[in-house]
């Protein structure tokens, strides 16, 4: 994920969009995992947990049915833990009746290399056996370095790697948007 | 850049609610089916413990285990120490042996802070208890397990102890426990007051962030938390009081003494307890006592530590009085 | 033995002048001096001093010789400007016999690099029970006339009231270590607030000043006197203070690092700063240097303690007690007395040789800078300023306090008997 905040972000996805593309994405949930019966929602701090949340109340609008929704934190599973010092870690709350032989669906704002979701794919290890797992994402902006793809996509963003992405959230953000901006500094010697 | 948990004091506000926050993390993992997780693989801890303190020693080790260390238990009785060993040539040995951290619990205060200190090794230093100096994270612990239970578990996250009053009673002198509390509960912005005969309090007291009384009954109907301490019988001998009787009718907590506490107030005891001396049974054993909690926490506050001091590249604790001119 | 001329030189910090040692002694003090088979020392304005006179130094030899010994301690003595130093009793065996006095003292003639005069034990080995053999000892060929327990204190009022009042037979005194055992028991550092916050155990001032004031009404009572080893509180000064107005035979030393250094070190656990009496506060410094410079305190005396790396490379509580002291002393002693404006050098030269020469009773030493005298003499660059490199030490040992600390003054000369033992600062 890309955090830098850059000085010309220009925004790909706006508000009523974002809107639009959950609803879409809790539909495919529906039919590809047939009426989401088992399906468990499981955000990835921070931004994964509230498009969680969201999907969520869609899938209920839907199925109406609650759907069981939690967030993993993926912090003490990442494989650049020991290149930084140590981040706060973050909530992992599993629903009450646990993962195992469910539908687990992983939620969160960005894939970029995959080590997010490889992180997340151990933590999910230890914490119990779905049957399957799944993978939505808002936006797919490219650029893997492991064999992971996205089961629900958002929008499909291509893009540079001297680009930033950044998803803005209302719970977190004040408001709903997905930037795409430049690295304030690019090496000069890059091109 | 410091590496070493030494002293309660050297921690910031702000580092010592990050701990406790992590600590409520590492707390979740005790209910899963799997209580372990990867932040510490391939690291390599020791635990140098120069005192007998089982249950310290545990603590660590189950703290260690669960974020997937490989540990290393070194008691120093019946070891080469008790045939004239020194603490510089342990400590060489032991990193000889590639170890990334060494807890180390030792009878004479400072023996930590000189090891981590006097770059006789590299490794972090953890302070499992030195002397009649500090004790960091007995103090962690206690402070975590006040945090549950005056402001609770989830809206306790960020917070500190800000206007709890905290009573700490008994051999102040002696206790490394009073030490690292006074400095850790006055840094989380609670209000400590100490409590014990004269003879209990160490001269030069007047320049601590506490209060000092001689009357536990007049302190108890304003307490939020009272911790009791442990008071060695051989006290006695050495003329700190007259008689075990007379200390436990003045400085003991019974049911009565209990009842003139806040409803909502808490008894606490770092253990081991001495029943009939410093507090009867119906009190260790009613619910306002929190011992067997504080033990359960004190396993997630020192993964929280080890996780925080070498879970990355360099430690998200800062230090102040450790750190080298 | 050949004649020195020593030009340009400040005699106690007065005008310069030149002074020209024939053999072993002084053979005349005054200005425009020449002759021509005289070696020539150039002092260019450094200060002349009388070689100074340590009352308390351990040399360890006997028994200790890995930390130090007779030749090596009187090597770093003559380092630091000391031509007289007065060897204490705890040696191993202890000193309590005539036969040890003795192999000290012959070792001292032997190493020739400044007087060696043997401390005696006041009890039989330093147990405080059973009074040594004082007599046998003065009349030894040590001719001991100094007895003490230091390292312990005779705490017995008995014994104590007895060695004061037997060694009236021969001129002798006892320096009492005021150290009340029981106060003291698993003591560590000064009781007070760092002792409080660092858990260390406490060594309260009152320890040191209870017996004082017992051993100064003891020998008032009996009409002996009796010399105070280091005092080191300002509580200590107050009682010798008011010995001294009642009339009591009553003398005092300090030692440099009471003069300069405070307990607040003790925060970094690091050993070099435990020393037997610990150090004390800010306040106890301010009252030992005011008291060394009115008089109340009589001498400056090193009580140098070398000891071996290892008993200093350790945790606080397993580490041996003391610091070594005869190369740094005059330093500290310029440094917190002289530039501090409270002693002119004629008061370090009556504090640091005179008077410790006139308690011990070291004939020869101590005396004026003039025609005559005998020509134990020390130069002293007073403008030199300098970190201290304990590499460089004479002594065997390294555990000084003031590593890498900037201090002024140094020591270039030292002549015993019109002997050079140290020039431009090199041991001869």
């Amino acid at each position: 994920m890309d955090s830098q905040d850059s000085g010309v972000a220009r925004p790909v996805l706006e508000g009523p969009d974002i809107a639009r593309v959950l609803t879409r994405i809790a539909h495919e949930i529906v039919e590809r995992a047939k009426g989401a019966e088992d399906v468990v929602l499981l955000g990835i701090p921070t931004r994964g947990v509230f498009l969680g949340q969201r999907l969520a109340a869609k899938l209920e609008e839907i199925t109406g049915r609650k759907i069981p929704v939690g967030s993993l934190d993926i912090t003490m599973y990442r494989d650049d833990l020991r290149m930084h010092p140590p981040r706060a870690l973050a909530r992992t709350d599993i629903p009450g009746d646990g993962i195992d032989g469910r539908l687990v669906v992983l939620v969160d704002d960005v894939l970029f290399s995959g080590r997010t979701i490889r992180a997340a794919l151990d933590a999910l290890n230890d914490i119990g056996r779905p049957r399957a797992v799944q993978l939505a994402v808002l936006v797919d902006r490219g650029h893997r370095e492991l064999p992971i793809r996205a089961d629900y996509v958002g929008k499909n963003l291509p893009t540079s790697l001297r680009e930033t992405v950044k998803v803005q959230l209302a719970e977190e953000d004040g408001r709903d948007a997905v930037l795409l901006g430049a690295k304030p500094t690019a090496p000069a010697g890059e091109r | 850049m410091m590496r070493h948990l030494i002293s309660a004091a050297d921690l910031t506000r702000d580092d010592a609610v990050l701990i406790l926050d992590t600590a409520e993390e590492m707390a979740r993992v005790a209910d899963r089916p799997i209580k372990k997780l990867p932040a510490l693989r391939g690291r390599t801890v020791v635990n140098l413990f120069f005192e007998d303190s089982t249950r310290t020693r545990i603590s660590f080790e189950a703290a260690e285990k669960r974020l997937s260390a490989d540990v290393i238990n070194f008691a120093a009785k019946g070891s080469s120490v008790s045939k004239g060993e020194s603490l510089k040539d342990t400590a060489q040995t032991l990193e000889a042996m590639g170890v990334d951290a060494v807890v180390i619990r030792h009878g004479a205060s400072g023996a930590p802070y000189r090891l981590a200190t006097s770059g006789w090794i590299d490794a972090s230093v953890i302070n499992a208890g030195d002397g009649t100096h500090q004790h960091p994270t007995q103090a962690l612990l206690d402070a975590f397990t006040m945090r549950r239970r005056l402001v609770g578990r989830d809206a306790g996250l960020g917070q500190d102890l800000a206007g709890k009053n905290v009573t700490i009673v008994g051999d102040i002198l002696h206790s490394r426990v009073a030490r690292s509390n006074v400095d850790l509960l006055h840094t989380l912005g609670a209000e400590v007051t100490l409590v014990a005969p004269p003879t209990l309090v160490p001269v030069g007291v007047e320049h601590w962030p506490c209060e000092v009384s001689y009357d536990l009954d007049r302190v108890l109907p304003k307490s939020d938390a009272v911790m009791m301490l442990r008071v060695q019988r051989e006290r006695m001998n050495a003329a700190f009081f007259p008689t075990e009787r007379e200390y436990s009718r003045r400085y003991g907590l019974d049911g009565d003494r209990m009842a003139k506490m806040p409803e909502h107030a808490i008894v606490m005891h770092p253990g081991p307890m001495v029943r009939g001396m410093e507090i009867t049974a119906e009190v260790a054993d009613s619910d306002r006592c929190t011992v067997v909690e504080q033990v359960a926490n004190g396993v997630s506050i020192r993964m929280a530590v080890l996780y925080l001091l070498l879970g990355g590249n360099e430690p998200a604790v800062t230090h102040t009085r450790t750190e080298e001119k | 033995m050949s004649k020195i001329l020593i030009r340009g030189a400040k005699v106690l910090g007065g005008e310069a002048q030149d002074v020209l040692v024939d053999g072993e002694t002084v053979a005349e003090v005054g200005s425009g001096l020449s002759d021509e088979g005289a070696t020539v020392v150039e002092a260019d304005g450094r200060i002349l001093l009388p070689g100074l006179v340590d009352l308390h130094t351990h040399l360890r030899e006997p028994g200790r010789e890995d930390s130090e010994t007779v030749l090596t301690g009187t090597r770093a003595a003559a380092s630091g400007g000391f031509t007289s130093v007065f060897a204490m009793a705890n040696t191993f065996p202890v000193a309590d016999t005539a036969g040890v006095v003795e192999q000290v003292w012959r070792l001292g003639k032997e190493s020739g690099y400044c007087d060696v005069q043997p401390i005696g034990a006041v009890t039989v080995g330093l147990e405080g029970k059973k009074l040594a053999e004082l007599g046998a000892m003065h009349e030894s060929a040590a001719g001991v006339t100094v007895f003490s327990d230091d390292g312990k204190c005779v705490d017995d009022a008995v014994i104590m009231r007895r060695a004061l009042e037997y060694v009236k037979a021969f001129g002798g005194v006892v320096a009492q270590h005021a150290q009340e055992p029981r106060l003291t028991e698993g003591a560590q550092m000064n009781e007070g607030v760092v002792s409080a916050e660092l858990g260390l155990g406490g060594w309260p001032a009152v320890a040191e000043e209870s017996i004082i004031a017992r051993d100064v009404l003891l020998a008032e009572h009996v009409g002996s006197r009796v010399h105070i080893c280091h005092l080191s509180t300002a509580g200590s000064v107050e009682i010798v203070r008011w010995a001294k107005s009642r009339g009591i035979d009553v003398t005092a030393e300090v030692t440099p690092h009471h003069l300069l250094l405070t307990d607040e070190l003790v925060r970094t656990y690091n050993p070099v700063y435990k020393v037997n009496p610990p150090l004390r506060t800010e306040r106890d410094v301010m009252a030992l240097r005011e008291a060394l410079a009115d008089g109340t305190i009589d001498i400056v005396a090193t009580d140098h303690a070398p000891h071996p790396h290892e008993d200093k490379d350790c945790e606080w509580g397993a580490a041996a007690m003391g610091m070594v002291g005869l190369e740094t002393a005059l330093s500290v002693v310029q440094h917190t007395m002289v530039d501090t404006g409270l002693l002119t050098w004629a008061g370090v030269a009556e504090r640091m040789a005179h008077t410790p020469a006139r308690i011990g009773g070291a004939t020869g030493h101590g005396r004026p800078v003039s025609a005559g005298e005998p020509a134990n003499l020390t130069l002293v660059d007073p403008a030199y300023r300098g970190p201290v490199d304990p590499a460089g030490f004479a002594s065997r040992s390294r555990n000084t306090p003031y590593e890498g600390r900037e201090l002024p003054g140094r020591v270039t000369h030292t002549w015993l008997r019109g002997r050079a033992t140290l020039v431009d600062g090199k041991l001869q």
